[in-house]
C-alpha cells in the first residue's frame, strides 16, 4: 500500500506453503510466506474502515457526526487524543475556507492535511550521504532492530553500496549471532566483539573498519532499551559520542524503530531518544499486521521526525521507503 | 507506570475536593478529564467509552448527590471500576499434571523468550523442575538466545537440529519431560501475526498435539488500540488461559491491560519487570487499580523486599537501629540489599508519593553516587566504620585517597550519616518524621 517494492513487478506467491515444508536454511527455516495482494498489503476483516469510508464517500453532507467518526479512526489508529484533535480541527478548517461540503470532501481535507504534516518534516526521504555514512539504529526492546538493520542493508546493497554492519547489541543473548547470521546471508561482513563487550567500542571498530576499508556505510545495531532508564540512554550517547569523535559530522542518521503496534508511549519513546542521541529518522515496522501506527503521525508532527521507511513483513525485502500519500489512505483501510 | 493516568485523576480530585455537591457540569468536566486519560493510557477507545458510560451512571446515582466529599468519591468509584475490569483475583497456573505445558505465545517482539525464562526461574524457585523449549525455529539467533538465557540460569533447553519443525520439537520435548519426570515444559514459540493464518495454524497444531495446561499470551505494555484485535484473535485460534503483561517497568502507562481485560475477560498472570531473569511478578488486579490512582503498590513492595532481604541480617540491623548503634557497616550491609532487589527506581515507585523520588534515587544509582558511597566506606577501617566520629582530617584525606574520591565526598558521606542517625532516633523515640502527602492528600484528609 504505501510501501514501494523494490521490484514492483516482481510479487512472489506462495500461499499455502506449510512450516514443515520450508526448505532449511542454514541457521533457521523460512517462515511460510504469507499470500500477498495488489501491492503486499492483505485485505483485512474489520467493519470499522467500512463505515468510516462509506460516510465520507457519500455525497450526503458532512455532519458533527462525521467528524466524530473520522476523530475515533484516528484515535483507534493510535494517532492519540491530543493530535487527533489537532488534525481534525485543521481538517475542518481546511474543509469550511475550501468551500466543503459533502463527506467526500471533509475526507480530501483530512487527507491533505495529514499528508502536508508528514511531507513538511520531510518524510520519505532518505538519503545516504558521503561515504563512510554512519547510521545508528535505536528503539526500546523488541521493535525490530536488528531485522530492520538487516532489510535495509539488503536494500543498499542492492543499490550497490559496499557496507559493514557493527553489532553494538551486546546485552542480548544471542544478538550478536542474530546479526551474524543475517550478515551471512548479505554477504556482509559483521563488526563483533565478545558478548558484553563495550559497545561504544563495538561502533569505534566498525566506524574505523568503514574508514580503511572504504566502506559506503556502517550499520550499528544497538541493544534494545526502555527510554526511562537513564542509565541505559547514558550508555547509548556515549556510542554517539565515540563514533562523532572519529568521525565529524557523523552518525549521519540516528533511526529510531518504532513498532507500529506501540500506543501512545510512542511519543515519549521518541521524546527521549532524540534528546539522548538526535533521532534523524523514524522506521515503522510491523506494518503487515493490523496496527495501524498511527503514533508515528503524532510525532511527526510534534517532534518534526521524518518516518523514513515501512517494515512491512518479514521477508527480506519487506522494507519500503515511507510514502506519505498512502499512509493516509493506510489510516482509513479497513 | 500509569503515572499521568494517576496524576490526573488526583488532579480531578483536587478540583473537586471541597465542594458540597457536583453539578452536571463538574461531572462533565471530571469524565472528560478521566476519558482523555485512559485514552493517554492506551485504553481502547470502545472498552473508554464503555468505562466512561458505567462511571458516569453510578456518578449521576444516589451515593454521590448526597455525597460530602464527591472528588473522593468519584475516584472511589473509578477504582472500584477499575477494580471490576481488572478481575476480582489473581491467577493461579494450572500445572497438577506431571509433566504440564506452558506455552508461550504472541507477536514478534512482546517478550515471550525472555518470560519463559523468567517463568523458569520462578517455578524453580517454588520447587518445580522446568525444561525450557525453544520451539522459535524462524528468528535467527532466537534458539541462541533461549539456551544461553537457560545456562544462565541453570536451567535445561530442549533443541532440536536446524530444520525440524516448531511441532516435532514440542512433541519431542514432551518426550523427554516425560522420562526424566520434569515438572513442566516451557514452550517457547515464534512470534507471529494474529493475522498470519499458515503461523496460527502451526500453533493450533502445536496445542492439538501437546495440550498445554496453560497458554499464555504474552502482551507489551507498550501496546496501543490493536491489543484488543490482536488478544481477540489469539483466543479465538487457541485456548489462552491468561496474559502476561511485559516490559511494565517502562513508562508505558499500560493501558493494553485494561482493554484485553474487558474484551476478552482473560486474566492477567504476570507483570514482565526488566531484563533480569528475576523480573516477574505476580499480579494483583486490586492492587493495580491501586496504582492507576495513585496510592501506591506497598505489598508488591513488600513481597518484594521479603524475597530478597536476608532476614536475619534485616534483624540484626533494626535491632541496632532500636538500640541507637547504627554503623556504617550497618549502612554499607543494607546498600548490599538494596543492590540485590533491583533497581531502585522500580521499588520506589511502588511506594506512595514517592514517584518523584524514585527519579532522583535512581539517578543516584546511575550517576555512580552509589558506588562512590560504597568505596569510601570499604576504604575506611573496622574500627572507622563502628565509630565514625574518630575519622579526623588526616583519615579523611586517607579515605578519600584509597577510594578515589575527594575529602569533599568523605565530608559528605559523614554528614548525611549523621543526619540518619539523628532520624533514626527519632523513630526508636517515637518522634516520626512526617512523610510525604500520597495516600492522605489523594484521600482529602
Amino acid at each position: 500500500m504505501f510501501w514501494r517494492r523494490r521490484d514492483e513487478a516482481v510479487e512472489p506467491e506462495a500461499p499455502d506453503q506449510q512450516p514443515e515444508m520450508s526448505a532449511p536454511q542454514p541457521t533457521t527455516v523460512a517462515r511460510p510466506r504469507r499470500e500477498a495482494s495488489g501491492m503486499g498489503l492483505r485485505a483485512r476483516p474489520s467493519g470499522f474502515g467500512a463505515r468510516l469510508r462509506a460516510i465520507l464517500t457519500a455525497g450526503s453532507p458532512a455532519t458533527e457526526a462525521t467528524w466524530d467518526e473520522i476523530e475515533e479512526a484516528l484515535i483507534a489508529a493510535d494517532v492519540g487524543a491530543q493530535a487527533t484533535l489537532e488534525v481534525v480541527d485543521a481538517a475542518r478548517t481546511r474543509f469550511r475556507s475550501g468551500g466543503g461540503r459533502s463527506g467526500e470532501d471533509a475526507r480530501r481535507a483530512l487527507s491533505t492535511e495529514i499528508r502536508d504534516r508528514l511531507v513538511r518534516v520531510g518524510s520519505g526521504h532518505f538519503e545516504l550521504g558521503p561515504a563512510p555514512s554512519v547510521i545508528l539504529f535505536v528503539g526500546v526492546n523488541g521493535t525490530g532492530k536488528t531485522t530492520s538493520i538487516a532489510k535495509l542493508a539488503a536494500r543498499l546493497v542492492g543499490d550497490g553500496h559496499s557496507l559493514a554492519l557493527a553489532a553494538a547489541d551486546t546485552f542480548r543473548a544471542a544478538a550478536v549471532e542474530q546479526l551474524r547470521i543475517w550478515g551471512e546471508q548479505l554477504g556482509v561482513s559483521v563488526i563483533a566483539q565478545r558478548a558484553g563487550a563495550d559497545p561504544g567500542a563495538v561502533a569505534f571498530d566498525a566506524v574505523v573498519a568503514a574508514e580503511s576499508r572504504n566502506l559506503d556505510a556502517v550499520l550499528v545495531d544497538t541493544a534494545g532499551r526502555l527510554q526511562n532508564k537513564q542509565q541505559l540512554m547514558d550508555e547509548l550517547a556515549k556510542i554517539r559520542r565515540v563514533i562523532e569523535r572519529r568521525l565529524p559530522g557523523q552518525p549521519r542518521h540516528v533511526l529510531l524503530v518504532l513498532d507500529a503496534t506501540t500506543g501512545q508511549n510512542g511519543l515519549a519513546q521518541a521524546e527521549a531518544f532524540s534528546r539522548e542521541v538526535g533521532v534523524t529518522g523514524i522506521i515503522l515496522t510491523k506494518l503487515d499486521g493490523t496496527a495501524k501506527g498511527g503514533v508515528a503521525l503524532a510525532i511527526a508532527d510534534r517532534l518534526g521526525v521524518p518516518i523514513l521507511f515501512a517494515g512491512v513483513g518479514e521477508e527480506i525485502d519487506a522494507l519500503a521507503p515511507f510514502d506519505p500519500e498512502a499512509f493516509v489512505e493506510w489510516l482509513f483501510a479497513e | 507506570m500509569f503515572e499521568s493516568l494517576s496524576s490526573r485523576l488526583q488532579g480531578i480530585s483536587e478540583r473537586l475536593r471541597g465542594k458540597a455537591h457536583i453539578t452536571e457540569a463538574d461531572l462533565d468536566v471530571a469524565l472528560r478529564e478521566i476519558r482523555l486519560a485512559l485514552l493517554e493510557a492506551d485504553v481502547n477507545f470502545k472498552v473508554v467509552k464503555e468505562f466512561v458510560a458505567r462511571v458516569r451512571d453510578r456518578a449521576v446515582g444516589s451515593d454521590l448527590l448526597t455525597g460530602l466529599n464527591p472528588g473522593q468519591q468519584i475516584v472511589k468509584i473509578v477504582h472500584e471500576e477499575l477494580v471490576a475490569v481488572l478481575g476480582g483475583e489473581r491467577h493461579h497456573l494450572s500445572l497438577d499434571a506431571k509433566p504440564s505445558v506452558l506455552m508461550m505465545v504472541g507477536l514478534q517482539g512482546s517478550g515471550k523468550t525472555t518470560t519463559a525464562a523468567k517463568l523458569a526461574v520462578r517455578l524453580r524457585k517454588d520447587g518445580k523442575k522446568p525444561l525450557l523449549v525453544a520451539a522459535d525455529v524462524y528468528r535467527p539467533a532466537a534458539v541462541d538466545q533461549l539456551v544461553q538465557l537457560g545456562d544462565q540460569i541453570g536451567v535445561e533447553v530442549h533443541t532440536r537440529p536446524v530444520g525440524t519443525p516448531a511441532l516435532e520439537i514440542a512433541r519431542s520435548a514432551l518426550e523427554v519431560a516425560r522420562q526424566r519426570g520434569l515438572d513442566v515444559m516451557i514452550l517457547d514459540t515464534a512470534g507471529r501475526l494474529h493475522v498470519d493464518e499458515a503461523m496460527m495454524d502451526e500453533l493450533v497444531r502445536i496445542v492439538g498435539s501437546v495440550t498445554p495446561a496453560e497458554t499464555l499470551l504474552v502482551v507489551d505494555a507498550m501496546t496501543g488500540q490493536e491489543a484488543v484485535r490482536v488478544a481477540e484473535a489469539f483466543h479465538a485460534r487457541l485456548p489462552i488461559t491468561g496474559l502476561v503483561l511485559t516490559k511494565m517497568d517502562g513508562d508505558a502507562r499500560g493501558g493494553a491491560a485494561l482493554s484485553i481485560r474487558a474484551a476478552t475477560g482473560l486474566p492477567v498472570a504476570f507483570l514482565g519487570t526488566g531484563e533480569r531473569t528475576d523480573g516477574l511478578e505476580a499480579f494483583h488486579p486490586d492492587r493495580l487499580a491501586q496504582r492507576i490512582l495513585g496510592m501506591g503498590d506497598i505489598l508488591s513492595f513488600v513481597e518484594r523486599v521479603q524475597e530478597n532481604v536476608d532476614q536475619a541480617e534485616a534483624e540484626k540491623t533494626a535491632q541496632r537501629m532500636m538500640e541507637n548503634r547504627f554503623t556504617l557497616e550497618d549502612f554499607r550491609s543494607q546498600l548490599n540489599q538494596i543492590k540485590k532487589m533491583g533497581p531502585i527506581g522500580q521499588l520506589l515507585q511502588m511506594v506512595p508519593g514517592a514517584g518523584q523520588m524514585a527519579g532522583a534515587a535512581q539517578e543516584a544509582v546511575d550517576s555512580g553516587q552509589m558506588k562512590r558511597i560504597e568505596a569510601i566506606i570499604d576504604s575506611m577501617t573496622p574500627d572507622e566504620r563502628r565509630r565514625p566520629e574518630i575519622i579526623k582530617a588526616s583519615r579523611r584525606r586517607r579515605i578519600a585517597i584509597g577510594s578515589g574520591t575527594s575529602t569533599a565526598d568523605v565530608n559528605r558521606l559523614l554528614k548525611q550519616f549523621v543526619e540518619m542517625q539523628r532520624m533514626m532516633k527519632m523513630i526508636s523515640g517515637g518522634k516520626m518524621p512526617r512523610m510525604g502527602g500520597g495516600l492522605g492528600a489523594l484521600l482529602g484528609r
